[in-house]
């Protein structure tokens, strides 16, 4: 009985709780961590319910209030957003439970307010990805990007400003995507993705179905920060709290590419997306440059979220690129940088909080000398950028690895070579954090005198509530690298649109 | 061709490991007790290597896979002929080296020694995982590992350059490898759809599904992105990873790292390409040309270099290029001497560079113009440096004579006369780049400034025990390796006839 109603679990129970934890704010600010806390809990195992079920017995369909498509609103989960689902709310446990002290530090009297938003926010995120309603999409792509916009409102003193210019072009974006399901209910009568999905093949010539497909192309190439759309990103992100940096980082920009997907393969057909209009090698050129701009605008920044920020854009490019190679392995490896991306900003955007919180640390001057103060938040630093860069065994190489396939199987070379030239590029972004962090330029005075006692003394690490959320965070990425076959061979593969 | 499946090639490689671990956590606590687990880790695996030579001899294959990711993409170990010598000289030496370090570190009182054991012992970890990978994606794996953990030894001082000069190390290893060997490697995967080694090469196999064009520019990419071989014109890293402490430069930079890039560069040749194609295609012929090439440039170099480490440093990459140019005129003797040629420059090489960290201990000496009469002072340190030196240049009875031997006679076999022409010119360039050292340190006076008590002038002073006896030893062994070579031969022998099938 309970299984059945997952679907409904996952989403209305943390909109119940973001409204209780407001309530609850009155009285006590302790609770509302906790609520948040159940909230994100329960979602998350409703997740893993919902991809159990899909594993076993297919895709599901949801009819909410049991009212039938394409009149009521239909949840469907096939494995790719049964996959998401699970990302989605997997990620933000270690990140609420890393919010606690960040919060307590950064944002003192809004306690309940802010978790009203994340619970919010994760409840936006999940129904984007669960719903099989174009329209219903967009409702809660509004929820999420609104609530997004505030949680971001809250950082240092720039941040409003950013937030503003990000809720301005957000709202663009999402009048696009708006204006792309108005056109195709227009043409057809539905808002039910699949639905649509079978009226839509006779009307492929028609121009209103190419201007809606634009349309919907745009809106959301806005709101996953897809360059040259992406101009909001480095201001809104950097300059958030730290928690909300590392929650959107990981999360906003892969919903945005999951829903591309979605609006690519499952609304309109491959053949439509691939064959009839040159989307897909557009997408390519512009994915190649995006990794190019994300990179070497990273190499410039002096602010390490700022630089995460640019790196963002680039493995956004990454995620198109694999899409836009059209074939069974660009895909595959599509898919699994989604997950992978998820992990590894969440680790770099909780270190580089964590370090914040402990030292105040903002930009790469600042981090000189910092392993010996916090060895194993840098140790996870070290991790994190070397999935970034892609050195196996991490996870970062194996996405990568179906991506360069992707892209060579496809024969396009320059694709390929753009790939592992911002690699190379993210090492140099890279490595010009760690050797400050972990190599200080003389002057230690640890040189004449053995570093025993040195280190002992000075060490200064972050407290366990932001640790473990980061070695969760660091164990993802290590397995994610080494079980990339089984994750592959039990859910990615089901998720490869048919005549890849 | 008989095949084991055993965990022993694993077992060599987490030996390491688990001692990283523990040395990590000892610490400076206890620095008996923490460089007990470094000599410990170096003498079991060094055991568990040797323990593996007996199935070797009788022509079988250890294989063990430790992880299957996904269908063609897996980390599988499987030690031959070829693997086998790489793997025991690398972790012969590390038992030496590591006695070398002790002595080194705390003569020199280092900082950050915790770090240096610990990435040591991680980099010789890597370096037998690329000795034993059964694919070109372990090797890639073990490679960037070695890349990696290596880095904080060449930055080890912290002075601006030293990271300076690691910056350069970086670049060099790691830009290369992820922008051409792993590209390459991509496409290795593309044409053949797996990467597994295969005797008689894998796109040799494979051929059908790709154009002479392509099999060109993979085969110039796999050359281009090993750029821990030294070939010139990507060589810049190995002088300026000479800022690394000499233990570091002896067995990281004579043995394990260059080494672990002519291995890969043997493998390439060998077991990716194979015989067969490279002579269809021509591209052998080529890169012996190239190895001949920085052979000399490299020596010629080296003859203008008063710093004795950058000296050195040059000398190594002149004869990296030996083994390149062995495997690369793809006749069995040359093959031979190339694969001889990794073992007999270990053990010269690695002496050098044991006497001139010796020197720096002792005397804080660096350049070669300052070592004047230091024989009368160091007396067995300057006698292994001979040893190392003749060794180098070929002279009989060192080892040295043997790889160089059976590279000329490759080099008839395969009727190229200007290879040994230029294998004539290095021995020459060698000579004259070597003996003016030994003429000086034994023969010259000692300069002025250590007059002024002449009753010490003749005094013995040398480096500690705990660095000079590995630094004899080693002198020794490149002598012992004349004397007794048929045991490598043999090996090298069933290296050989996995890969040309004849005699």
């Amino acid at each position: 009985m309970m299984m059945e109603h997952l679907p409904a679990i996952i989403i209305v129970f943390p909109l119940i709780m973001a409204f209780l934890i407001n309530v609850a704010g009155w009285w006590s600010k302790k609770a509302c961590f906790y609520m948040a806390l159940l909230a994100v809990t329960v979602s998350f195992l409703a997740s893993l319910g919902i991809l159990n079920t899909v594993l076993q017995s297919g895709t599901i369909s949801y009819r909410f209030g049991g009212w039938e498509p394409p009149w009521g609103i239909e949840y469907v989960i096939d494995h790719l957003n049964a996959f998401m689902l699970v990302i989605v709310s997997g990620i933000t446990l270690p990140v609420v439970l890393y919010s606690k002290k960040s919060i307590e530090q950064e944002l003192p009297k809004k306690i309940p307010q802010f978790y009203t938003l994340f619970t919010l926010l994760m409840m936006g995120l999940l129904g984007i990805t669960i719903t099989g309603d174009a329209f219903n999409l967009y409702v809660l792509l509004e929820i999420a990007s609104i609530t997004g916009y505030a949680l971001i409102g809250l950082g240092d003193e720039k941040a409003p400003l950013a937030s503003f210019n990000y809720l301005i072009i957000g709202t663009i974006g999402a009048c696009f995507y708006l204006l792309g399901v108005g056109y195709l209910y227009i043409m057809t009568g539905s808002l039910n993705m699949a639905d649509l999905a079978q009226r839509l093949p006779a009307l492929y010539s028609s121009n209103a179905v190419m201007a809606a497909f634009a349309f919907f192309m745009v809106g959301i190439a806005i709101k996953m920060a897809f360059f040259p759309l992406h101009v909001w990103l480095p201001d809104a992100y950097s300059h958030a709290p730290s928690t909300v940096s590392a929650y959107v980082a990981c999360t906003m920009t892969k919903v945005g590419a999951y829903v591309m997907i979605r609006i690519m393969f499952t609304v309109f057909e491959p053949s439509f997306s691939i064959q009839l209009h040159p989307v897909t090698t557009i997408f390519g050129w512009v994915a190649a440059a995006a990794m190019m701009y994300g990179c070497i605008l990273a190499v410039a920044q002096n602010d390490l979220k700022r630089m995460l920020c640019y790196i963002i854009i680039a493995e956004v490019g990454y995620i198109v690129m694999g899409i836009s190679a059209a074939n069974r392995m660009g895909f595959t490896g599509a898919v699994l940088h989604i997950l992978n991306d998820a992990f590894m900003m969440a680790c770099l955007f909780l270190v580089v909080g964590a370090i914040y919180y402990k030292t105040g640390a903002k930009t790469i001057g600042e981090y000189r000398g910092l392993f010996k103060k916090m060895p194993f938040t840098s140790m996870s630093f070290a991790v994190g950028a070397l999935s970034v860069v892609g050195v196996p065994p991490t996870c970062g190489f194996f996405s990568k690895w179906y991506l360069v396939l992707g892209t060579i199987n496809a024969e396009q070379w320059v694709f390929a070579a753009a790939l592992l030239a911002s690699s190379l590029l993210s090492a140099i972004v890279f490595f010009r954090v760690l050797q400050n962090m972990f190599f200080a330029p003389a002057a230690s005075s640890s040189h004449d005198q053995g570093s025993e006692s040195h280190v002992q003394e000075k060490r200064h690490e972050a407290p366990g509530s932001m640790l473990i959320p980061i070695f969760v965070t660091i164990a993802g990425i290590l397995l994610l690298g080494v079980f990339s076959g089984q994750i592959i061979e039990m859910i990615i593969q089901y998720t490869v649109p048919e005549g890849f | 061709m008989e095949i084991i499946h055993s965990s022993r090639p694993a077992l060599a490689i987490l030996v390491s490991l688990i001692a990283a671990f523990l040395i990590l956590i000892t610490g400076e606590r206890s620095r008996n007790l923490r460089e007990f687990w470094t000599i410990l880790a170096s003498v079991v695996k060094f055991s568990v290597v040797l323990s593996m030579v007996p199935f070797i001899l009788e022509g079988k294959v250890i294989e063990y896979t430790v992880l299957s990711i996904s269908p063609g993409l897996s980390v599988q170990f499987r030690v031959d002929a070829l693997g086998i010598i790489f793997g025991l000289t690398a972790s012969f030496l590390w038992i030496i080296t590591s006695f070398y370090s002790i002595g080194y570190v705390r003569s020199l009182k280092e900082h950050a020694q915790t770090r240096y054991f610990v990435c040591f012992a991680v980099a010789l970890s890597a370096t037998m995982g690329v000795a034993f990978s059964a694919n070109m994606f372990t090797t890639f794996l073990f490679y960037e590992i070695i890349t990696i953990c290596t880095f904080p030894l060449v930055a080890h001082k912290e002075t601006p350059e030293a990271i300076q000069g690691a910056r350069k190390y970086l670049t060099y290893l790691l830009g290369t490898s992820i922008a051409f060997q792993l590209l390459a490697v991509f496409m290795t995967y593309h044409v053949a759809g797996t990467l597994d080694f295969r005797y008689e090469g894998l796109l040799n196999g494979a051929r059908g599904n790709a154009t002479d064009m392509l099999l060109i520019i993979i085969f110039i990419l796999y050359m281009a992105g090993i750029t821990k071989a030294a070939m010139m014109p990507l060589h810049g890293w190995l002088p300026a990873a000479m800022v690394a402490p000499t233990p570091v430069s002896a067995l990281l930079h004579a043995v394990a790292v260059v080494k672990t890039g002519v291995f890969v560069v043997v493998k390439v040749v060998l077991h990716i390409f194979g015989i067969n194609l490279l002579t269809q295609l021509g591209l052998g012929t080529a890169l012996a040309y190239f190895a001949c090439v920085t052979i000399v440039v490299a020596s010629v170099i080296a003859l203008t270099q008063d710093n004795l480490k950058r000296r050195l440093a040059y000398s190594t990459i002149s004869q990296l290029s030996y083994v390149i140019l062995g495997v690369a005129l793809l006749t069995p003797s040359g093959i031979t001497g190339s694969i001889m040629h990794i073992t007999i420059h270990a053990f010269g090489k690695i002496t050098l560079f044991f006497t001139a960290g010796a020197i720096y201990v002792a005397t804080h000496k660096t350049n070669v113009s300052e070592l004047d009469g230091i024989g009368r002072q160091m007396p067995f340190t300057m006698g292994a440096f001979t040893l190392g030196a003749l060794s180098m240049i070929g002279v009989p009875p060192l080892g040295g004579f043997i790889s160089k031997w059976y590279l000329a006679l490759g080099a008839i076999e395969a009727e190229q006369l200007p290879v040994i022409i230029v294998l004539a010119a290095s021995t020459l360039l060698n000579a004259g780049y070597f003996l003016p050292i030994v003429y000086a340190a034994f023969f010259k006076e000692p300069a002025p400034e250590h007059h002024h008590n002449p009753g010490q002038k003749s005094k013995i002073q040398e480096a500690p025990v705990l660095m000079v006896v590995p630094l004899v030893l080693t002198g020794i062994g490149a002598f012992v390796l004349f004397l007794a070579p048929t045991f490598f031969l043999d090996i090298a022998r069933i290296a050989l006839h996995a890969v040309v099938g004849g005699n």
